[in-house]
């Protein structure tokens, strides 16, 4: 318990100290952080917890930015409504994404995946669509104003706004990945023929995790419209999907945490290395997406975690109850009992001749 | 007689299961020996680590040569042939494919000729000469697969159980012309049987393995006259 | 009418050839890793790049062409080398995500030194239309070449023991060690072919649709319901594949969706293929994960 009071200042004090000193541009960084962060934290969800690996979470997103901003701007819908509405069709779509994701196995789930999101631009551009998504131009939505009178910019109301969606979906996603639901979405990521055997109701997880999935990154694609304040066709091209990858696998595909270390990641590194060359981000994406994956496969969020627990291990020898309450909590972060860490053989039992024989010879 | 493989104190895993704990054994020179043993004794693991199919520890010598730690390819072209497990025939390739990679490590005008000496042992072969190996019976997978072994021109042919799932007259003729083979090439055999009877026939020498260990060594006649051993570790 | 839909059909043919030679990379590499590249595209832009650079520096198309096709074999094989044998155990998730490093750190190079402006690309080929204007003179030639490529790549599989060893190793890798085939290097010389392959595609296609950073990314999702349409295991099936998407795409363009869904064509014929028939229509084995 003392925990989480300790989280819940932390937050509170992490949230109030830029309202203070930051200027309106860095809140409205801020706010995309907090954004990408629920967007990464859908496809971690999906990816980290329960194995289907997507490469397309960009079309949730831009699902979800223009449900609101058609809602917005054809029928005055306000801002906050809007969500709840982006929340329930992008879960539809996710679910009706995630039939068929039923009998794409891995590498097929990605290839599929990544091909709708190289689509997804054009369907936004389609002319029968024209009317709504407004074609080629996109949408242009207002920006909300702080309600009650209160005394805050645009940008400041904003921020604490969708920080505050933020919270309450960062606390579901906690409480699902910790419960009876998680552990299930886990087992089948981990070995899905024991997890059916188990008496785990395998097709129903998977789709609904899908939606789940969706639906946290269809929110963020809401928020992130709103901060915007403009949805375009170009804007939500295959580069989305891959930098909502990139962020997943920076901050560690099945870490909570790390979703903000991922989503500061994207939302920075561009904007440093940009100063170097247009190109540089794209680089230092690959190049980073590279060396994660060859040196800390758990991302950085694991990587901290487990720095954590080897410290705080040395320094007290005897378990208490507590600690035993994290052990079990580090199901979701350890990346040994994770897909990263699964043997090639166990994954491809079809063919541990080629992967056990390549890896020998010279 | 000298021994053209030696091994001394060999240890192999798979990961973290060890599954041979240091055996000692040698195969003479132009000899034929036979390596019995229950399911999961080690025989088929004690082929692979011959071939550094596998992680060994230990001391493997080929002609005096250490093979230990060296890459297959390069054990295999030292003239150590190995029908594997399951015969290792590339299925979805042709009966004359398969044979042409036999000999993949030799000139290519020098293993045609020796492809006429091949279908003399086979006759059958040459018949399925262009169909694809997949669509081969049984006994004729194994008979290619001994030719795909001998098209190296092996000093050490290791045999996986050539019995295998095949009907005993079939069994009967393959070790047939694998005895005509011995007399003609010259060739060492090291034979992994569950057939022990057909085996010990067919071996000079003979070592049984249990559990990773060797558990009896010498001629394949004192072994097979052993009581204890046949009903203990040899089943018939 | 008619004379409309063969000129489509024709003409699909011509994009369909080049969705085939990037087909058949995919599956190259497919076939003996199992691993699907998502950075060949990537790959043979950059490689068309290099090509331009050639031209403009003085040499002739085929020439640079050719040094194009030899570097990209070069740097295929050394990423085969490098990047890749590590991942020979690596789980899916590991190796999408190199790829898709490869992907981004590619793309990012052909920006940084060739810039991100559109260039046009010569064609070494007539401009006028050919076979009573059905085709122009650069759709015809690329096909020309598009079918030599697969052509000596067939019989350079079929006919030389390199091409079979090739085979072996990537049908059974234990099996091809122990006939002496050094499967690591069969693997890289695959990755090698495979880069040849898409750079003689980027050149044949960039006259067409001229050259940026990401002109293969559509061409690589066709590419992908090609090799999936012939099935993923199956060289030639994934050729045939290529081709029946390029005139899908164009009969279902012209007459059907329209111009503009033609990627969203692609995307459902990758779905259906998954969902109807997933070892695709020449394919042998299916591969689930257990």
């Amino acid at each position: 318990m003392r925990t989480f009071w300790i989280t819940a200042l932390l937050v509170l004090l992490g949230t109030i100290w830029p309202l203070a000193g930051f200027s309106n541009y860095h809140l409205f960084q801020l706010t995309l952080v907090v954004v990408y962060a629920i967007a990464i934290l859908g496809q971690a969800l999906l990816t980290g917890f329960n194995g289907q690996i997507s490469l397309g979470h960009g079309a949730f997103y831009a699902i979800g930015a223009y449900t609101t901003a058609i809602l917005m701007s054809t029928w005055n819908v306000p801002y906050w409504a809007t969500l709840p509405i982006s929340a329930v069709v992008c879960a539809i779509v996710g679910f009706l994404v995630g039939l068929p994701a039923l009998r794409l196995e891995g590498l097929y789930l990605a290839l599929t995946t990544f091909a709708l999101a190289v689509a997804v631009p054009q369907v936004l551009k389609y002319k029968l669509f024209e009317d709504w998504t407004g074609g080629v131009q996109g949408l242009v939505i207002d920006k909300p104003e702080a309600p009650f009178g209160l005394p805050l910019s645009p940008d400041q109301w904003l921020y604490l706004f969708t920080v505050g969606i933020a919270v309450v979906l960062y606390i579901i996603a906690w409480n699902i990945v910790r419960g009876r639901v998680g552990r299930a979405m886990m087992a089948i990521r981990d070995h899905a023929m024991a997890a059916e055997a188990m008496g785990i109701n395998l097709p129903m997880v998977k789709t609904s995790t899908f939606a789940l999935s969706a639906m946290y990154t269809g929110l963020a694609g809401s928020l992130g419209a709103i901060a915007v304040q403009f949805v375009a066709p170009d804007s939500f091209g295959v580069f989305v999907s891959i930098f909502l990858f990139v962020g997943l696998v920076v901050g560690g595909v099945a870490s909570i945490g790390g979703t903000l270390i991922g989503a500061a990641f994207i939302e920075f590194v561009p904007n440093l290395s940009d100063l170097v060359s247009k190109a540089a981000p794209g680089a230092v994406y690959g190049v980073i997406l590279i060396a994660v994956m060859f040196l800390m496969p758990a991302g950085a969020g694991g990587f901290l975690y487990s720095m954590g627990r080897k410290l705080s291990r040395s320094r007290s020898a005897q378990t208490d109850t507590s600690e035993q309450a994290e052990e079990t909590a580090a199901v979701s972060h350890d990346p040994m009992s994770g897909m990263m860490s699964m043997p090639a053989s166990a994954a491809f039992v079809e063919r541990p001749v080629t992967s056990e024989s390549t890896g020998q010879n010279d | 007689m000298t021994n053209l493989l030696e091994a001394k104190g060999l240890h192999a895993a798979y990961g973290e299961t060890r599954v041979l704990h240091g055996i000692d054994f040698a195969i003479r020179q132009g000899g034929v020996t036979a390596l019995l043993g229950a399911n999961g004794a080690g025989k088929t693991t004690t082929l692979r680590a011959i071939c550094g199919l596998i992680r060994t520890r230990g001391e493997m010598t080929l002609d005096g040569k250490r093979i230990d730690g060296m890459a297959t390819e390069d054990i295999v072209r030292l003239g150590v042939a190995h029908v594997p497990e399951g015969r290792g025939t590339f299925m979805e390739l042709t009966v004359e494919e398969n044979m042409r990679l036999g000999a993949y490590t030799r000139p290519a005008r020098e293993a045609t000729d020796d492809f006429e000496h091949m279908f003399d042992y086979f006759p059958r072969l040459k018949e399925r000469y262009k169909q694809q190996a997949g669509t081969l019976s049984g006994g004729e997978q194994q008979m290619l697969a001994i030719v795909r072994a001998l098209l190296l021109r092996p000093r050490l042919l290791l045999l996986d159980e050539p019995s295998f799932g095949l009907a005993p007259l079939i069994v009967q003729e393959i070790f047939r012309i694998l005895g005509r083979i011995k007399e003609d090439a010259g060739v060492s055999i090291l034979l992994v049987e569950q057939n022990a009877a057909i085996a010990l026939e067919f071996a000079e020498d003979a070592y049984v393995l249990e559990t990773g260990r060797i558990v009896m060594a010498g001629s394949s006649a004192d072994i097979s006259k052993d009581e204890g051993i046949r009903r203990s570790y040899l089943g018939y | 009418m008619l004379a409309g839909v063969l000129h489509q059909i024709m003409s699909g043919l011509a994009t369909g050839g080049i969705y085939a030679s990037v087909a058949l990379a995919l599956v190259m590499i497919y076939q003996s890793t199992h691993h699907v590249n998502f950075a060949q595209g990537e790959m043979a832009t950059f490689s068309t790049y290099v090509a331009l650079m050639f031209i403009n520096a003085g040499f002739s198309y085929w020439e640079a062409l050719v040094m194009a096709v030899v570097l990209s074999f070069i740097v295929g094989v050394a990423i085969e080398r490098v990047l890749m044998r590590p991942l020979a155990n690596a789980p899916v998730l590991a190796s999408v995500g190199v790829f898709i490093g490869l992907l981004l750190v590619v793309n990012a190079m052909s920006g940084w030194f060739f810039d991100y402006t559109i260039k046009q690309f010569p064609s070494p080929f007539p401009d006028h239309p050919m076979l009573g204007g059905y085709l122009s003179g650069h759709e015809l030639g690329s096909t020309g070449v598009t079918l030599l490529v697969l052509l000596s790549v067939y019989l350079f599989f079929r006919h030389t023991r390199l091409g079979l060893a090739m085979r072996a190793a990537a049908h059974n890798a234990t099996s091809s060690r122990l006939v002496g085939i050094r499967v690591g290097w069969m693997l890289a010389l695959g990755w090698g072919l495979a880069a040849a392959i898409g750079a003689v595609a980027g050149c044949m296609v960039a006259p067409i649709v001229f050259l940026d950073p990401n002109m293969m990314g559509g061409i690589l999702l066709y590419a992908f319901a090609g090799a999936l349409l012939g099935g993923i295991d199956s060289p030639l099936g994934s050729v045939l594949g290529g081709f029946a998407v390029g005139v899908i795409e164009n009969l279902g363009g012209a007459y059907l969706v329209g111009t503009e869904l033609k990627l969203t064509m692609a995307l459902v014929i990758i779905v259906g293929v998954l969902l109807i028939k997933p070892t695709g229509l020449m394919g042998r084995r299916v591969y689930s994960r257990v």
